[in-house]
């Protein structure tokens, strides 16, 4: 019931403290307000080390905010929902399966028989364009390759809520956006909404429904803003358009401040 | 003129001088481990030959330090004619038999303690000092204890192999579990994996590689084991035929036994690489082999 009416996420007010090693209290996330409708894709921007990737893990169940709510579909995330797909910035691929086993383990973890897994792993792959690789292990594919078997990985499972953090930033930039294209055709057969977080403002305005501007650490909203921008997109070609730099130069006028900040503190850090 | 015939020519001669350079870098291969092989052999015949001299020519006490060619009589009176504990297969046997065991189930206490303790902080937390406390003891120690315990028959000898080999299979595992990569832990949480899962399928194949450089290791340690249990007190075995053999002030037969023993133990050493080499296939060559 609720499913229907209620945003796919919201964040209320959630705030999220580390203790760090040396026993000191470390914000990350603080009195976040933020909300994400069905089939949206929301890109999250902000300076370097300034809390972006807490949200996801906050959103995904893997940690638990300090204060505030994280709702998910209208109720509260408690641990890990089976309708989220996560995509880490490193390679999360198990090096000692082969790509087909690896594109697998999400169903044969979920309890699907094995028949029926493998089926689904191989449409996956297909559609990421790796089926002659499938007896590959990892580390005989390119970084690319690497990034393809988890984006089939993630899908394989049908997630509604699709948390990205930082997935492309390792890649070089051919690579990436040749990846953002793959990312968005996968993406729009699915309906599943997604939160992409990159500190690449391009990057962002060309994939996204919607840029969210986060402050300097510790990180809150700061500003939201609409891509207007039509879909569907090629991101090569649609950062050309003059409506694009428009875009661009309004929403670094916002961001080019925080990153001014974040520089000044001397916060290089990842 | 001249250049229609270089034109011609170019590619007959192009290909020649590549192949041509190939083939001389593998003769020059071959050649090198020819060179390494012959200086090996050159190097123990050298060896073996000076103290097989030295010996004859009275340098140093033959009696004392025996002689390559006692020792080699040595071995083959054992092999044709037996022991004087019965046949020489049957000690070799026996030793073996007793290592094998102990170092099976060292490794496998070790491996799932350790395991355990990795993925569970409480444990690990509750018993560490104790586990720091047994690990500094040097556990050789314990042989003539488990001799009083389980008498002169195998069960000793197996439990000192046991003691020696745990301990390094337990803080591999130990330490191969706590390392495991926390991206992939996380993204096999979220795949839908249970702890159960993450455990049987995440942590324990990437501690492999740790259980296993503990394992080349820890055979040793059970030979270890075994032979000094067998040592102290024993009925049958290899350690037996040492001290047996120091007993009749018979030096020859105390190196022959060494020789036996280095056999046995670089044809397990053999076999578990063979073994690693199958089990990791998904492991990427070691830097610089693949380039």
């Amino acid at each position: 019931m609720s499913s229907h009416t209620s945003p796919a996420i919201e964040l209320r007010g959630t705030s999220k403290a580390f203790r760090t090693p040396s026993g000191a209290l470390h914000t990350a996330v603080r009195d976040l307000d933020l909300t994400v409708g069905h089939g949206e894709f929301v890109a999250v921007v902000g300076p370097t080390g300034c809390g972006k990737s807490t949200t996801l893990t906050l959103v995904s169940g893997l940690e638990e905010p300090t204060e505030g709510d994280v709702l998910v579909a209208g109720e509260p995330v408690r641990g890990i929902a089976s309708n989220v797909g996560f995509v880490f910035q490193q390679d999360a691929v198990f090096p000692w399966r082969s790509v087909l086993s690896n594109v697998m383990a999400g169903p044969r973890f979920r309890g699907v028989p094995k028949a029926e897994a493998k089926e689904r792993a191989r449409e996956w792959l297909a559609r990421v364009g790796l089926s002659s690789f499938e007896d590959r292990y990892p580390h005989q594919l390119s970084g690319g390759q690497r990034k393809r078997v988890a984006l089939a990985s993630t899908f394989v499972n049908d997630p509604e809520i699709l948390l990205m953090d930082e997935p492309f930033s390792a890649l070089d930039v051919q690579t990436r956006a040749l990846m953002s294209d793959e990312l968005l055709e996968l993406w729009a057969g699915t309906g599943a909404c997604v939160v992409f977080v990159t500190h690449d403002l391009e990057e962002s305005i060309a994939l996204a429904d919607k840029v969210v501007v986060m402050t300097a650490g510790p990180a809150t909203v700061k500003e939201v803003f609409e891509i207007d921008l039509p879909r569907p997109r090629k991101v090569e070609s649609v950062r050309l358009e003059p409506r694009f730099v428009e875009i661009y130069r309004e929403i670094w006028s916002s961001l080019g401040e925080e990153v001014r900040i974040t520089r000044e503190r001397g916060a290089v850090d990842a | 003129m001249p250049e229609t015939i270089s034109a011609t020519a170019v590619p007959a001669v192009g290909k020649t001088p590549g192949t041509e350079r190939s083939r001389a870098r593998a003769r020059a291969a071959r050649n090198r481990a020819i060179l390494v092989q012959s200086t090996r052999a050159l190097v123990l015949l050298g060896v073996l030959g000076l103290w097989e001299w030295l010996a004859r020519a009275s340098v140093i006490d033959p009696f004392n330090f025996s002689m390559p060619t006692k020792i080699w009589d040595q071995l083959k009176q054992w092999a044709l004619h037996g022991t004087a504990q019965g046949s020489l297969w049957e000690q070799i046997w026996y030793t073996l038999y007793e290592a094998l065991l102990g170092w099976g189930i060292g490794v496998v206490a070790g491996v799932v303690l350790g395991i355990a303790f990795g993925r569970i902080a409480f444990l690990a937390d509750v018993l560490g000092p104790y586990i720091k406390v047994l690990n500094a003891l040097p556990r050789i120690v314990l042989a003539p204890i488990f001799l009083i315990w389980f008498g002169l028959g195998p069960a000793s000898k197996v439990a000192s192999a046991v003691v020696l080999v745990f301990f390094p299979v337990f803080f591999n595992a130990f330490q191969g579990a706590r390392e495991v990569d926390r991206n992939l832990v996380a993204n096999s949480r979220i795949l839908g994996a249970s702890n159960r899962q993450v455990t049987l399928q995440v942590v324990i194949p990437s501690a492999t590689s740790w259980i296993f450089t503990s394992l080349h290791v820890s055979f040793g340690f059970a030979l270890i084991g075994a032979i000094v249990g067998e040592y102290i007190g024993a009925t049958k075995g290899l350690g037996l035929l040492v001290s047996s053999s120091q007993g009749t002030f018979n030096a020859a037969g105390v190196y022959a036994a060494m020789v036996i023993l280095a056999v046995v133990a670089l044809l397990a050493e053999g076999l578990l690489t063979f073994l690693e080499k199958r089990l990791f296939r998904w492991k990427p060559a070691q830097p610089g082999e693949d380039r």
